[in-house]
C-alpha cells in the first residue's frame, strides 16, 4: 500500500468509529494490514503531517485524528 | 501568611525525615521573594497551589489531578505527560501541571554547573519542583503549562545538549549504574552500552509503537545498583566466566583484623571480631567456599556470582578477568499478575562495541512482542502467556540449564515432533513387546 492510500484508509476508518477517538498502535497496524515496523513508518509520517496526534496517559500511548475528541477540545480551550 | 491553610500537610513535616512538604514550601517562599528577579513564565504562586490542591486531596480522599493528554513537543510521542487540575478556579497556578522527563546523563554524572542550568531553566519556565530521579532514572520536571513545552525543549536540546526521556508505550530512558567510572566491581562499561543503545534506539524512545512501556537497565555487576533485575523488561547485568581472583595475603589481613570487612561500611557498632567462616563461607548461597589451612578456596563452577564474598572482602576477592554480561528479561512491577523478577535469557555475552550481538537479541524480542503483545501487555506477561520456550524460539537461543531458576517451577521445555527421531509415530507391535496393555 502506498502512503497516500494508507493515509486515506486511516482517516476514513478512524473517522467512522463512533464515540471512539483514541486508538492503540496495534489498532492502526491492523487497519493498515501491515507488520508493526512498516506500520510505524506510515504512522510516524502521519504524525509529522499532523494528520494523527499522540495521546499519552503517561504509561500508555494512543493515537487519534488531530483535533478529534473531548480531550482535544478541552486542552485547546485552556 | 500562606495562600492556603494546609494543616494536614504541616503535620507531615513533623516526622523525623526530610519532608517534600518543606521542600515545596521553601520553593514557594523563594518564588514569592524572587530575589533574582526572574521573569516567571508560569504563575509565581504555583507551589502554593500545589500545596493547596494536595491538602484538598487529603481532605476529600480523592485526587484532583486529571492525568494524560495530547500535549507534547512536536514529533515526540513521549517525554511529556499532560496533567490538569480539576479545580482550576481554586488553584489557577496548577490548572496545567505537565511533567517533563529529561534523559539523565550516563551514571547520573553531572557537573554542578549543568545542574544549575537545568534548575534555572526550570525556575524560569516551570514550577521549580523536580524529582531527582524518577523510578526510570530520568530527571523529572514537575509542573509547567502547555505554551512552555516547546520553549523548554528548544533550550534543552540547543543549549544544554540534553534530550527528553521516554514515557508512554516507548522505550523508556535507559538507565545505568556508575559502572567502570567509579566502581571496581563493574564487569563492563555500563555507560558506554547505555549511551550506545540510547542513540541507536532514538526512534523507539521518542515515537511510541510498542504495546506498552519497555525498559532497559544496565548494572555493572550482580549487586544491581539500578535494580535492573526487578524492574527492567531487559536487564543487562555484568558477570564473569572465569574465576574470582583471590589474594590470599589480603584474606589473612581480613582474618587478622588489619582490613575492615565491607570496607568499613558497618563499623557504626561493634560486631565483634571478623569471622570468615560465619560471615563469608557459611553465607555463600551455593556453599562453594572453604578454608584449606590458611588458604581460601572457591569452587568457581558452583559460584553463582552473588557478590557476597566480594562485597565483604573487596581487597581479597576480585571479579574475574573474562567479563561480559547476562541478559535477563521480563521483570516488572505488580500492576497485572503481580511483580515479576527477570528471567535468565543469555547467561553470558561479551559487551564490546558496536554490540551487534546484543542488538540482534533486542530486535528479535521487539519483533515478537510488537506482533504478539496485547495492548498494555509487558514483555514479562507475554512470556508467561506464550511460554519461555516461545521466547527461545524467537530469539533463536538454545535452552540452557542456567535458564532454570529452580527445578519444577520454571517453564518446562518440551520437545517438538520434528526434534525427535522418528517423530511421535511408533510401531505399536514393537512397543507391545515390552509393555503390557
Ligand atoms: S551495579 Fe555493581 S558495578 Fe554497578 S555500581 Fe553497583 S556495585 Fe558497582
Ligand atoms: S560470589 Fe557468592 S556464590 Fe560466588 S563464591 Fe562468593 S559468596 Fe559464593
Amino acid at each position: 500500500m502506498d502512503y497516500e492510500e494508507a493515509k486515506e484508509k486511516i482517516i476514513s476508518t478512524l473517522s467512522k468509529k463512533k464515540g471512539k477517538t483514541k486508538f492503540y498502535f496495534n489498532d492502526l497496524a491492523k487497519i493498515l494490514e501491515a507488520k508493526p515496523r512498516d506500520a510505524k513508518k506510515i504512522v510516524n509520517r502521519l504524525v509529522q503531517e499532523e494528520v494523527l496526534e499522540f495521546w499519552s496517559s503517561g504509561s500508555t500511548s494512543m493515537y487519534g485524528l488531530k483535533g478529534a475528541g473531548k480531550q482535544a477540545a478541552a486542552e485547546e480551550g485552556d | 501568611m500562606p495562600k492556603h491553610e494546609t494543616p494536614m500537610l504541616d503535620q507531615l513535616e513533623s516526622g523525623p525525615w526530610p519532608s517534600f512538604v518543606s521542600d515545596i514550601k521553601q520553593e514557594a517562599e523563594s518564588r514569592a521573594k524572587n530575589e533574582r528577579n526572574i521573569e516567571y513564565q508560569i504563575p509565581q504562586d504555583v507551589c502554593e497551589d500545589i500545596l493547596g490542591v494536595l491538602e484538598l486531596s487529603y481532605k476529600h480522599k480523592r485526587t484532583h489531578w486529571k492525568h494524560g493528554g495530547i500535549v507534547g513537543v512536536f514529533g515526540y510521542g513521549g517525554g511529556v505527560i499532560g496533567r490538569y487540575c480539576d479545580q482550576p478556579e481554586m488553584f489557577p497556578g496548577v490548572a496545567h501541571f505537565h511533567t517533563l522527563r529529561v534523559n539523565q546523563p550516563g551514571g547520573k554524572f553531572y557537573t554542578t554547573e549543568y545542574l544549575r542550568q537545568l534548575c534555572d531553566l526550570w525556575e524560569f519556565r516551570g514550577s521549580g519542583i523536580t524529582n531527582m530521579h524518577g523510578s526510570t532514572g530520568d530527571i523529572v520536571f514537575l509542573g509547567t503549562t502547555t505554551p512552555q513545552l516547546e520553549e523548554i525543549f528548544y533550550e534543552m536540546t540547543h543549549k544544554l545538549n540534553q534530550d527528553l526521556g521516554g514515557s508512554g508505550s516507548n522505550l523508556r530512558t535507559p538507565s545505568d549504574c556508575v559502572g567502570e567510572a567509579r566502581c571496581e566491581f563493574a564487569c563492563y562499561d555500563t555507560q558506554a552500552l547505555c549511551y550506545d543503545l540510547t542513540m541507536t534506539y532514538q526512534d523507539e524512545l521518542h515515537r511510541p509503537a510498542f504495546p506498552y512501556k519497555f525498559k532497559f537497565k544496565f548494572d555493572g555487576c550482580p549487586n544491581c545498583c539500578v535494580a535492573s533485575i526487578a524492574r527492567a523488561d531487559m536487564s543487562f547485568i555484568g558477570t564473569w566466566r572465569d574465576d574470582i581472583r583471590i589474594d590470599q595475603e589480603a584474606v589473612q589481613a581480613y582474618i587478622g583484623g588489619e582490613l575492615a570487612p565491607n570496607a568499613g561500611a558497618h563499623k557504626g557498632r561493634d560486631w565483634g571480631k571478623f569471622d570468615i567462616q560465619k560471615e563469608v563461607i557459611d553465607l555463600c548461597p551455593t556453599q562453594c567456599m572453604w578454608m584449606e589451612g590458611k588458604e581460601l578456596k572457591i569452587d568457581n563452577k558452583e559460584c553463582n556470582r552473588c557478590m557476597h564474598c566480594i562485597n565483604v572482602m573487596p581487597r581479597a576477592l576480585r571479579i574475574g578477568n573474562d567479563r561480559g554480561l547476562s541478559i535477563l528479561v521480563g521483570a516488572k512491577a505488580p500492576i497485572l499478575d503481580g511483580a515479576q523478577m527477570g528471567s535468565m535469557l543469555v547467561p553470558f555475552i561479551k559487551a564490546e562495541a558496536p554490540y551487534d550481538e546484543i542488538k540482534e537479541i533486542i530486535e528479535k524480542i521487539w519483533d515478537w512482542w510488537m506482533e504478539e503483545g496485547k495492548n498494555r501487555e509487558r514483555l514479562g506477561e507475554l512470556m508467561k502467556r506464550q511460554g519461555f520456550q516461545k521466547l527461545l524460539e524467537v530469539t533463536e537461543l538454545k535452552p540452557d540449564p542456567r535458564m532454570v531458576q529452580e527445578p519444577r517451577s520454571n517453564p518446562y521445555i518440551f520437545w517438538k515432533e520434528e526434534e525427535v527421531e522418528g517423530g511421535w509415530d511408533r510401531d505399536i507391535n514393537e512397543f507391545r513387546k515390552y509393555h503390557q496393555r
